[in-house]
């Protein structure tokens, strides 16, 4: 079994020398794939995920349409490279889960009504996980989903809280997953500060709760600032090109 | 992947409404408050050939929990624990909607659900299940099956399974000479349980939100959260469900029912744990419509 590391040090940092309360370096570049039509692709860090939206298209099979709104299917995956060991590519009961509350944290902030009999696909794939994958996958998803000019509420951005060596701390890695005492993965539509997604493994105080929501709040707001620039800057791109 | 349902219940558009105007005067169309728990059963040891088991129900709906227990090897990164798999199955007995075939996305969440919030407080002392260290362990299964659904299955499924591992009796073991793990099944010692577990789950219903949704309001909700409670009153585990969403409001009244029906559950858990009793009774309570007095052992 491997040791537990030293989570903070004495000088309050982490093991990769973030503050308690620091994101990971953000990245976000929309509309990477040309098949798709909407993609977007986001690292936390370490963590890589891509993100493709096909529709609003026609549904197979078709028992499945809805004749008042838009149906919506999610797949979440992880790339059997995208771990330490090797992760079978069947999907897994982790994966089958998260596909489920990814869909339910997305589902609702998109306007499904207009586009009755359709179906909106999303499709995450986790590249390389390092903690956060589904909350890097939510926030690239709604990326995807803006870039494929499907019309939403609000952009929808997540997080993860976690509990280390009794501090809270945002954006938690993966070894901060392994060793910690909770981990709280957050989405919110940030311009409304409604949650649409919220689990916890691990053991909080109902104090710790509240404190981690609002940590989890900030984190949301500098990721939301993010997803808007990169969307104004493919889109400040794509109007460059139009006007020459 | 993940689908937006489109075969469930459906629910009549008169009853709907009717639900609807009723919880704008904060009332239920089973007569329930807001923050209202329909009735609980908890009947622990009702099959005697499983190391521990449990039916719980909450209303009309019922889950049983069997605990079978087993020898095997560690995971690698945890040679110096027990293994504790949880698996939730719903049955096509249950519900009109349910199939029969390999657990769905939503009997997946709510296995996992049970799972982690027994895992990180350590509810089962899985340190004390260690026979041979990182060759052989304990490994206790526990499997629920939903037999009745009216909603709320979740925290049935969570009571019976917590009742059936306080219920449940480790088998001894012999090691021989070669390391060859024999189970003793005639003689045990009581499962070792650090901290009882409940959930709570509270449904939104347009702006309302209700504890303990029974099926008809299951099918028509926005949004649920379900919160896991322990004896000493922490945390342990949260889910959202459903594609509505929730407010810092909606999440300071949902944790006050919690904590609420929590120690009320916890109770009954508490008193419910050396009572015996009949499976034909307490399935027979549904005909009579009256929770049974259990007679303490």
């Amino acid at each position: 079994m491997k040791e537990k590391p030293k989570l903070i040090d004495e000088n309050g940092r982490r093991i990769d020398g973030r503050r308690p309360d620091e994101l990971r370096p953000l990245r976000m570049e929309v509309g990477v794939l040309k098949n798709a039509d909407g993609s977007a692709y986001v690292e936390y860090g370490n963590t890589k995920v891509i993100v493709a939206v096909y529709g609003p298209r026609e549904i197979h099979p078709k028992h499945l349409t809805l004749p008042d709104r838009a149906i919506i299917r999610c797949r979440y995956h992880m790339t059997s490279f995208s771990t330490t060991e090797r992760k079978s590519p069947a999907p897994t009961r982790r994966e089958i889960e998260l596909s489920k509350v990814i869909r339910e944290a997305l589902e609702g902030v998109i306007f499904t009504e207009l586009y009755p009999r359709t179906s909106i696909d999303i499709f995450i794939e986790v590249l390389q996980a390092d903690g956060g994958t589904r909350t890097a996958g939510i926030t690239a998803a709604s990326l995807a989903l803006a870039d494929a000019g499907i019309p939403m509420k609000d952009l929808v951005a997540g997080v993860a809280v976690g509990k280390i060596d009794g501090v809270l701390v945002l954006d938690i890695n993966e070894v901060e997953d392994e060793f910690g005492e909770a981990d709280l993965p957050v989405a919110m539509m940030p311009s409304f500060k409604e949650i649409t997604l919220l689990q916890m493994n691990g053991v909080l105080s109902e104090d710790e709760f509240w404190e981690a929501l609002k940590l989890a709040e900030k984190g949301v707001m500098e990721i939301y600032k993010a997803q808007k620039e990169a969307l104004l800057n493919k889109y400040s791109r794509v109007k460059v090109e139009v006007e020459e | 992947m993940s689908i937006t349902p489109t075969s469930g219940r459906i629910i009549p558009r008169l009853r709907k409404d009717t639900i609807l105007s009723l919880l704008e005067k904060d009332t239920r169309l089973d007569g329930r408050r807001l923050d209202e728990y329909r009735e609980v059963i908890v009947a622990p040891g009702v099959i005697p050939k499983a190391e521990g088991s449990a039916l719980a129900k909450i209303g009309s709906t019922t889950a049983i929990a069997g605990v079978k227990v087993g020898v095997g090897t560690p995971f690698p990164d945890t040679p110096d624990e027990g293994v504790l798999t949880v698996n939730v199955e719903f049955v096509p007995l249950a519900s009109p909607t349910l199939e029969p075939g390999p657990p769905d996305e939503n009997a997946i969440e709510i296995a996992r659900v049970i799972d982690r919030c027994l895992r990180e407080i350590r509810a089962v002392d899985i340190g004390k299940l260690v026979i041979i260290p990182g060759e052989k362990v304990y490994i206790i299964w526990l499997d629920v099956y939903i037999l009745d659904h009216d909603g709320n299955v979740l925290d049935a499924s969570m009571l019976a399974g917590m009742a059936a591992l306080l219920n449940t009796k480790l088998p001894k073991v012999e090691i021989d000479e070669k390391k060859n793990v024999k189970i003793v099944r005639e003689e045990t010692t009581p499962l070792p349980v650090n901290h009882k577990v409940v959930t709570v789950s509270i449904a939104k219903i347009g702006s309302k939100l209700i504890v303990d949704p029974n099926l008809d309001e299951d099918d028509i909700i926005d949004a649920k959260i379900t919160i896991g409670i322990s004896d000493d009153g922490r945390i342990v585990g949260l889910q959202k469900a459903g594609s509505g969403v929730l407010t810092y409001d909606d999440l300071k009244l949902a944790m006050k029912y919690a904590k609420e029906n929590a120690a009320k559950l916890l109770k009954i858990l508490e008193e419910k744990s050396n009572t015996k009793v009949d499976l034909d009774d307490v399935l027979k309570s549904y005909i009579e419509g009256k929770i049974l007095k259990h007679q303490v052992v």
